[in-house]
């Protein structure tokens, strides 16, 4: 229901303004720093990785946007790169690791299979990780080229910079219903 | 070899019977920490770890439970089902001509291979036969593919002991040969490049000149590879006499490929019951003596330079000439047919409606991939689908050996024999 105070302008008392330009100046710089630090999890599964490789090593080399350092370990790690296709036995497992992996993460669909379930449009696959995990970048192709997989990379540090990123964040976290051990 | 190649170099101040002095490590013994008589031994507990699926090693998507007692291996139990995509059931699904991508989409680094096993087998089944060119191209890009796949486990391989530098030199290496193959099929990594009846395009202008090119710099980094590795004292710790598999053992476990022939038996499909154009070439199939991982790394390096070989025999070879059949039941007619013939507009439409018409009947058609025997079992029952189809993987008996073969070594070998077996998700899985 709208009531008729929503369209009244807010007062901003001064001591207010002042810390929400405090705010955003730790958030702009904050969002500045992760945007240049994001450690993967390459969670591989299938056909995609080879490609996955490529766009790791030498001649396209992640590793100079600051974003492409793989952790093999889900708790040091703050992008989760899904790449193959993920079917329901292996669902669960994805969960998991993204629950496990620490606050601020973001995921990225690397190849149709795990944007859409690709052309698997069959019992065992699931049709799409955002089915089950939230999803912050999709990267189109099967597989997708390097150069696309690096665009979806630059697109992600943008829309980094343009979260809003507290010091401490109070927000109760996010419960994905019907988790694993739930 | 130079005296500047760090690891390569002969050190004439090694201890003899090192590496370094350019000896390979006396043979036959299993060496491990504990086994000298000065040894303590710590008690240990008897525990069961779980490997994967999502571990670096398991490659995605193996689930190995390990019953270890300190770090021996007892007993181990893989789990597998984390790719199950559907193949089979999925072929069932869609027209003979529609089945390629999903052929492309079993062993991910050799999709040729797949495609020509796929469609020798309805070949076999129509009793087509296919021009000659349309069989050196499916030849050379097969070969190429087979380069791929070895470049790919060689550098994944090391990577895994911890040489980076291999990798990148690999994953370079395969880098120039897929900007080939892109040239070709339009594809990076899931070329789809055979039909039935022959092959989707012609090479493209000068695609030979280049491509003999880019052999010559695989050769060189393959050269290179192998400076870092053949004498490298950690790969060979690791590698040399682990997972080790004797030949009755291979045979009776129905191992084919590089992994049978590493243990001494010389199995080769293409010279076995040649296929395509194999007669026609000179090539040599590699046998090892040992059946160890190592045995299988060096079986990889030798494959590349013999398949480095008959590509370049292959374009000597080749003359001018049709790629494909020119049976408009079988294949679709050129482009000017279809759009100024009433003949070619209904071929189109019925191949791409209806599917092609394959004679009823079974056969069962194999061919030699990457990892080993390719075999298509398929049933038709002359409708446009396939009524059944029918997989064996290269990969399935080899993995299905991993607890044999590592029953009783260290966890740590695990590792280079889960690699050396060249396990592929989408073929094992189905
Ligand atoms: S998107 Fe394509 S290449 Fe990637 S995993 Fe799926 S089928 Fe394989």
């Amino acid at each position: 229901m709208a009531s008729e105070l929503d369209g009244l302008p807010v007062i901003a008392t001064r001591r207010e303004e002042a810390e929400g330009f405090l705010q955003g100046l730790v958030s702009k710089s904050l969002g500045w720093a992760r945007k240049y630090s994001l450690f993967t999890y390459p969670f591989v599964t299938a056909c995609c990785g080879m490609e996955y490789m490529t766009m790791a090593s030498a001649r396209y080399d992640s590793d100079r946007f600051g974003a492409a350092m793989p952790r093999f370990s889900p708790r040091q790690a703050d992008l989760l790169m899904v790449v193959g296709t993920v079917n329901c036995k292996q669902a669960p497992i994805l969960q998991r690791i993204y629950e496990q992996m620490a606050d601020p993460k973001w995921v990225m669909a690397f190849g149709v299979c795990a944007s859409s379930g690709g052309f698997y449009d069959n019992y065992a696959t699931v049709q799409g990780i955002d089915r089950i995990i939230p999803v912050d970048v999709y990267v189109p192709g099967c597989p997708p080229r390097p150069e696309q997989v690096l665009d979806g990379i630059m697109l992600l540090q943008k829309k980094i910079q343009n979260q809003s990123h507290k010091l401490i964040d109070r927000k109760p976290l996010p419960v994905i219903a019907g988790g694993p051990g739930r | 070899m130079s005296e500047a190649k760090g690891v390569g170099g002969i050190d004439p101040r090694a201890t003899p019977g090192s590496a370094g002095a350019g000896e390979r490590p006396p043979m036959g013994t299993v060496s491990r920490a504990g086994d000298g008589e000065l040894y303590a031994p710590m008690p240990s507990k008897h525990m069961v770890i779980n490997l994967g699926p999502s571990h670096p090693a398991m490659h995605g998507v193996t689930r190995a439970v390990v019953e270890l007692n300190g770090e021996i291996i007892e007993e181990m139990k893989l789990d597998i089902g984390f790719l199950h995509r559907g193949f089979e059931k999925s072929c069932e699904n869609v027209t003979w001509g529609q089945v390629f991508p999903y052929t492309d989409r079993l062993n991910y680094v050799s999709s040729i291979m797949n495609n020509v096993g796929f469609a020798l087998a309805v070949e076999k089944l129509a009793k087509l036969e296919i021009p000659e060119r349309a069989r050196y191209l499916r030849v050379i890009t097969s070969e190429i593919h087979r380069i791929c796949d070895h470049l790919t486990l060689v550098g994944a391989m090391a990577m895994e002991l911890g040489a980076m530098t291999v990798f990148l030199y690999g994953i370079e290496a395969r880098d120039l040969l897929w900007d080939r193959l892109a040239e070709l099929c339009g594809a990076r990594l899931t070329s789809n490049y055979a039909r039935i009846g022959g092959v989707a395009r012609d090479m493209p202008e000068g695609w030979q000149e280049k491509t003999l090119k880019v052999l010559d710099r695989v050769v060189a980094i393959r050269e290179e590879i192998g400076q870092l590795l053949n004498r490298n004292r950690i790969f060979i710790d690791r590698c040399l006499n682990t997972g080790k598999v004797s030949r009755e053992d291979a045979l009776e476990l129905g191992f084919t490929g590089p992994c049978l022939r590493a243990s001494g038996e010389p199995y080769d499909i293409r010279k076995a019951a040649p296929y395509l154009v194999y007669d026609r070439l000179d090539f040599d199939i590699p046998v090892g003596s040992n059946g160890d991982n190592f045995d299988r790394y060096l079986m990889r390096m030798e494959e590349m330079r013999q398949s480095d070989k008959i590509i370049r025999q292959c374009f000597e070879q080749m003359a001018p000439g049709e790629i494909i059949v020119q049976d408009f039941r079988y294949a679709l007619p050129p482009k000017p047919l279809v759009y100024g013939t009433i003949e070619g507009v209904m071929a189109h439409f019925k191949l791409v409606m209806e599917g092609i018409k394959v004679p009823a009947g079974e056969v069962y058609s194999y061919t030699e991939a990457a990892n080993g025997e390719l075999g298509f079992y398929v049933v038709s029952d002359g409708g446009g689908r396939p009524y059944k189809l029918g997989l064996r993987a290269p990969g399935w008996p080899m993995l299905a050996a991993l607890p044999v073969m590592t029953k009783g070594s260290l966890l740590s070998d695990l590792i280079p024999t889960f690699d050396s077996i060249n396990m592929i998700g989408g073929e094992v899985e189905q």
